[in-house]
């Protein structure tokens, strides 16, 4: 079993596979906004000048020029972070990205809550259903170190555009380094039959907490990690669904939108069942130590727990 | 004086040539928006000279082969426009010209905004203002990046120029000598609730793209020789990119749109449409 130990920012793994993949591939540029040394874009910007374009604080321009360098074959990443991407440029990403199909891929750091003390200005707590509305873009958090490696190989393969986020804040390592994943197809993370918890990112961890606190009261669960929120994974959703007939979704997002609003509707066409969502209850959060949010607004393992509990009977 | 190089395109066109290809344009313009019900007739009659010059005397591209990756480039940022572009691609080759009667039309691969994978020959899908010249910057980066000398070409609308992510586009493109980037200025000095000057003006003009490092050029933009020239002047500078601000009229060659705002956006009916063509076939007589 994988290192629990150790902990890294997925936002760090970002940057080293970015360089392996720009030393494979010669197609990859990469674009920045000024926060190379947070994004992690920096390594690359070092190892490849040529092919690193700093923007400046102009995150919409930067977008339109992305797809621009699509256009011509290049495989532009663009990073920035999510709040901004996903809000100041978000017409650009829909319009000049999406709409004609090119082949971008969105690699955004601080997703969630999880940048904590710098605030609600740069928590991006509204990306996730902002982003999946968008026809024709990916959309996914990748839970650690390993998968957010594999992720981002992955998406370099996947013919259109992609969003990814990751972490400021380092997360606990729980995959392995022949962990295999695919854009679209979630992970049984744990097994059980009472409730399925549905999560993604770096809720993955908060996650198997709160399944643990349930074994010890007798309440197994299904733990999937929908890394992908579109294209969802809705077979293995149903799949579990259909055993445990209780769904929990667990994301560091607002409860609208995002996971929880995809899994709302893939098991409302579907397979009606009994639903909890866990995130942020249409509420910004504020500037805080990440736990201490956590809890403050009910997204940590104890409500996770609750939440699960509240299905049962 | 710079001459510009004219043998990318084959047969080479005099200047006389051009002018009747610029008003069989326009009479393109006029029948695709009177058919299609709507469609923009000021802002495409006014860049047709800049647009007509490009495509039959300065891009190097080849309708045989659209995507032929070492292309030159042209974006409509001003992607209302597109009737225009539209029958300039019909005259250049690079679509049938019994495409242009189905503009605007349900199913019609030529819609009011283009869609660059419906057009041969179109390179972005434009429409929303401020994004085409954020894509160009980003097609002249990637010329870069290969070490080419293709060069992209974009025509700017003014109102247009109100959008922050132009000034965006343009710092990065200066501050990456974007030297292989020309931008043409369609300065007819009107938008939609009315004149530039009255809603936000851009002027100085001259000074406000010098300030921002580009090099320069004012002409008539409805001047094929000036066209001409300056390009020629913008090709052969380094280090810099390019705007040539073009003074055009809104509506140009149609009496009662000519710097008429109203005709921004507009449908023609059965009268509108006769005296439109009665001004454009008496110009064309002339010439």
């Amino acid at each position: 079993m994988a290192d629990t130990q150790k902990a890294v920012a997925t936002r760090e793994a970002y940057g080293e596979v970015l360089v392996e993949l720009g030393r494979e591939n010669p197609s990859i540029v990469v674009l920045e906004a000024d926060i190379s040394k947070s994004t992690r874009t920096a390594a690359f910007a070092k190892a490849f000048p040529d092919r690193f374009f700093n923007f400046g604080v102009a995150e919409q321009n930067m977008m339109g020029a992305a797809a621009g360098l699509a256009t011509t074959g290049k495989i532009p990443f663009v990073s920035t972070y999510a709040v901004f991407a996903s809000m100041r440029a978000c017409e650009q990403i829909r319009t000049f990205i999406c709409y004609s199909h090119l082949n971008v891929k969105i690699a955004v750091s601080h997703g969630g809550l999880n940048p904590a003390n710098d605030g609600v200005t740069h928590q991006a707590t509204e990306d996730l259903g902002i982003m999946t509305t968008i026809p024709g873009l990916a959309v996914m958090m990748p839970a650690d170190y390993y998968a957010t490696k594999a992720l981002v190989r992955a998406a370099v393969g996947w013919h259109g555009p992609v969003y990814l986020r990751f972490t400021r804040d380092p997360v606990p390592i729980i995959y392995n380094p022949d962990d295999e994943f695919a854009i679209g197809q979630a992970k049984l993370v744990r097994r059980g039959q009472d409730v399925t918890l549905v999560t993604l990112g770096d809720m993955l961890h908060t996650t198997l907490a709160a399944a643990d606190a349930l074994a010890h009261q007798g309440f197994s669960a299904d733990v999937i990690d929908m890394h992908t929120v579109k294209p969802l994974d809705a077979g293995a959703l149903l799949a579990s669904a259909a055993r445990t007939r209780r769904v929990v979704t667990i994301e560091d997002h607002q409860i609208h939108g995002g996971l929880g609003g995809a899994v709302a509707e893939a098991l409302s066409e579907n397979l009606p069942t009994p639903l909890r969502r866990i995130g942020l209850r249409d509420t910004f959060a504020e500037s805080g130590q990440f736990g201490e949010l956590l809890h403050k607004y009910q997204m940590d393992a104890e409500s996770i727990v609750s939440a699960a509990l509240s299905l049962a009977g | 004086m710079s001459t510009l190089d004219t043998s990318a395109v084959q047969p080479a066109r005099s200047t006389a040539d051009l002018r009747r290809s610029c008003w069989r344009v326009r009479h393109h313009i006029i029948d695709m928006i009177y058919a299609g019900g709507s469609g923009h007739p000021g802002g495409s009659l006014s860049c047709t000279e800049i647009l007509t010059t490009l495509y039959m005397s300065i891009l190097r591209v080849d309708p045989a082969h659209p995507d032929w990756p070492d292309r030159d480039r042209f974006v409509l940022s001003k992607g209302h426009a597109s009737p225009a572009l539209y029958a300039v691609l019909a005259e250049r080759g690079f679509i049938p010209l019994d495409w242009l009667p189905t503009f605007n039309r349900n199913g019609s691969r030529l819609q009011k905004h283009l869609d660059m994978h419906l057009v041969p020959g179109a390179e972005a899908s434009t429409g929303s203002l401020g994004q085409g010249i954020s894509m160009a910057v980003g097609m002249a980066l990637a010329a870069k990046v290969d070490r080419s000398q293709r060069r992209v070409y974009v025509i700017l609308g003014d109102g247009e120029c109100q959008e922050g992510q132009v000034w965006e586009a343009a710092m990065a493109a200066a501050q990456q000598q974007l030297d292989n980037l020309i931008v043409y200025l369609d300065y007819n000095r009107l938008q939609t609730d009315g004149s530039v000057d009255d809603i936000s003006s851009l002027e100085p003009i001259d000074e406000r793209w010098r300030g921002s490092r580009w090099h320069v050029q004012h002409i008539d933009g409805h001047s094929i020789e000036q066209i001409m020239e300056a390009t020629a002047v913008a090709q052969a500078t380094l280090g810099q990119p390019h705007i040539v601000i073009c003074d055009t009229v809104k509506g140009k060659g149609v009496s009662f749109m000519e710097n008429r705002y109203e005709w921004h956006a507009q449908s023609l009916n059965e009268q509108t449409y006769g005296q439109a063509k009665r001004d454009l076939a008496a110009v064309e007589e002339a010439l």
